[in-house]
């Protein structure tokens, strides 16, 4: 055992300690979560011991298709992310906000929403550490100047109880492009450890004070040079290796020039408007909120409950003239500005981290690094500058009935 | 869709609840009876008026909200509906059948007299309609709930907005939305199953994907949904042909528009083959 560890400090951790560390965290009350085989795809999923996480597994990911497939025996993370991950743990799915019922002339608060969980996660992407990010300054929990939402106490609350376990990427998907954002493959900041994955064990980065005190826990030794070196070489070949590229250079003017390019009239053709993107999207939190009231006499129980919601939703813009965005047209082009465009001016930062996500779950593969490659293109043709508004062609007018 | 901007029902008396059959297999009105955990909160809510499926009582109409389940297939049920509609003020079609043919509409592409012909000894004896059509081809619906069969907790939410007179939360997109927030893995993505949930109607809760299998569509069209594109994706990627896209669209929902257009368009491409 180390005697002290210091945040910054590099350990050796063997394979066989991983388990040790997922027991150290239950021991601690933790509820560990992490990568694990369901159904033919990485899930994210509470993790008893180290035997639940994908040991083997690889994962093969492009435009509309995923696929596992196997990998070297003795690696736990050559695979990338999946379709979930730490969000749907912060900002769950759906979540009962409260629950009341009326009581004379009082409304009488049964329950509120459900108890804080102490989350471990195991084998956090750096790309979800910088999604993470983003949520935490869209539900406000660092900087309140940034804050934009509704105040968001599960979310705080979750996150602050928790500890996230970084795991480097060595091995890149077909639909992975952090390097274009400078969000992966590598974890910088954010994690309370980062491990990185050689062959026999992992060189454990300390992040914070909490993952000092656990790896002390463990058994844990000063790496070797070549372990060291090992790691940085795996890490230089995976940003090399992104299966997608973006230029982000001047993205934002981009979108604001490219308002009425033909390109989103043949998108619109492609996108189903089916929400998969969003509900995947690590960095969406779009949700609605829904009261219902029993069918019990006098309709007197009444809950609240937030739900994941999507801004590809006919209904998610409905007011009392219609819906805002009435065409497919207008919601891509909306989700696509607002996710790398306006995003800046709301949150300071990109609301893509470049996780691949929503090109490996289009049911029908569209890709956004290839439709802002055609933006671009218009943008740089001769004779295309500026918008073209053809007569009636303003799309985001309520509906007529 | 039409939403109550008042309560559907009086207050002060308990309302009446109407359950009619038509063309149908009975199963949207089971599920009403499946409520079992609510039904006793149901029939102290309102007064089951009418509803032959469950007790012989009949109360005398009006009522105030009537549940349709079938589609109108023969010369008897094209009148009875009328009457139907003046004995409700409030009326909801329950499932797929009521709110789009059902899978009889089939009989709609077909020529009725052989269909007959094969299936009874004696079709001098049946008489029936050429078509099997909703019930909005012939009266003004109210509201309409999807499924095959309905979803329960749909019908609950339904009746305790109707009660309270809110609008009653039934989502109309897709069912790609529902099957994410259950977390269950996309199996057109990761297992090249032709699921019609991205042009699909969510509220069954993605009962198929959840036991590994492909949405079937039987909630029927989600709202604008973009038939052309994963009919492409379908026919260029997983290599189905025309008449199996078709087959696909021709099911519980073939008859309602825009699986109908669609439907009709793989038959004229299979056609042409």
């Amino acid at each position: 055992m180390t005697a002290t560890v210091k945040i910054g400090q590099q350990l050796y951790l063997s394979c066989s300690a991983l388990d040790d560390m997922i027991q150290a965290l239950r021991g601690l009350g933790f509820t560990v979560v992490g990568p694990r085989v369901v159904d033919g795809v990485i899930s994210w999923q509470t993790l008893e011991t180290a035997a639940d996480l994908p040991r083997g597994v690889s994962d093969q990911q492009s435009a509309g298709s995923y696929r596992l497939v196997d990998g070297e025996p003795e690696l736990m993370f050559q695979f990338v992310v999946g379709p979930d991950g730490p969000k749907r743990y912060f900002f769950p799915a759906s979540l009962r906000l409260f629950e009341f019922h009326v009581s004379q002339q009082n409304f009488v608060l049964d329950a509120g929403p459900p108890q804080v969980p102490k989350l471990a996660m195991l084998g956090v992407r750096a790309c979800e550490l910088a999604a993470i990010a983003v949520q935490d300054r869209v539900f406000g929990i660092d900087d309140p100047t940034t804050f934009r939402c509704e105040s968001e106490p599960y979310y705080s609350q979750t996150r602050q109880e928790s500890l996230l376990i970084a795991v480097n990427c060595t091995r890149p998907s077909g639909t992975c492009f952090c390097a274009a954002w400078g969000t992966g493959p590598a974890a910088t900041h954010g994690f309370d450890l980062a491990l990185t994955e050689l062959r026999d064990g992992f060189l454990v980065q300390v992040g914070s004070k909490r993952g000092c005190l656990l790896l002390e826990k463990l058994p844990v030794r000063e790496p070797t040079q070549a372990e060291i070196e090992l790691a940085e070489i795996k890490l230089e070949r995976a940003r090399e290796r992104m299966g997608r590229a973006l230029d982000v250079r001047g993205l934002k003017e981009l979108l604001d020039q490219s308002i009425e390019y033909p390109e989103w009239d043949e998108i619109a053709h492609r996108c189903l408007s089916c929400g998969n993107c969003t509900m995947v999207c690590p960095t969406c939190f779009c949700c609605s909120v829904s009261d219902t009231t029993d069918l019990g006499a006098g309709s007197q129980q009444v809950s609240r409950t937030r739900q994941w919601e999507s801004c590809f939703t006919h209904q998610f813009t409905y007011t009392v003239s219609g819906p805002e965005r009435n065409t497919i047209r207008g919601r891509y082009r909306h989700w696509l500005r607002h996710k790398l465009g306006t995003w800046w001016e709301q949150f300071g930062s990109s609301g893509c981290v470049g996780c691949g996500r929503c090109i490996t779950w289009c049911p029908v593969g569209i890709d956004l690094t290839e439709e802002v490659r055609r933006l671009r293109e218009r943008s740089q043709a001769p004779g295309s500058r500026g918008p073209t508004l053809r007569p009636g062609e303003v799309d985001h007018g309520p509906v007529s009935r | 869709m039409i939403t109550p901007t008042a309560p559907a029902v009086p207050t002060a008396a308990k309302p009446k609840l109407a359950v009619y059959k038509f063309s149908s297999c009975d199963g949207c009105q089971l599920q009403l009876l499946n409520l079992e955990d609510q039904l006793l909160d149901l029939v102290g809510a309102v007064e089951i008026a009418y509803f032959l499926e469950a007790r012989r009582r009949e109360l005398p109409p009006p009522y105030d909200i009537g549940l349709v389940e079938g589609s109108v297939s023969t010369p008897e049920e094209e009148e009875r509906i009328q009457h139907v509609r003046r004995d409700c003020k409030y009326l909801v079609t329950i499932g797929a059948c009521a709110t789009s043919g059902g899978i009889q509409a089939l009989r709609n592409w077909a020529n009725i007299d052989e269909f007959v012909g094969h299936v009874y000894a004696q079709p001098e004896h049946v008489s029936t309609l050429e078509t099997a059509t909703p019930i909005a081809a012939h009266v003004f619906v109210d509201f309409e709930l999807r499924g095959c069969p309905v979803n329960q907790l749909q019908v609950a939410e339904l009746l305790s907005a109707l009660l309270v007179g809110r609008k009653p939360n039934i989502p109309t997109h897709s069912l790609c939305i529902e099957c994410k927030r259950r977390g269950l893995p996309c199996v057109l993505v990761s297992d090249n199953q032709p699921c019609l949930g991205p042009i699909t109607q969510a509220g069954c809760g993605a009962l198929c994907p959840a036991v590994g299998r492909a949405c079937y569509g039987c909630f029927g069209p989600m709202e604008q949904p973009n038939m052309a594109s994963l009919g492409s994706w379908f026919t260029s990627r997983l290599g189905y042909s025309p008449r199996k896209m078709k087959q696909m669209l021709r099911l519980f929902n073939g008859y309602l528009e825009p699986f109908k257009q669609a439907s009709d368009h793989y038959e004229r491409l299979d056609a042409r083959k």
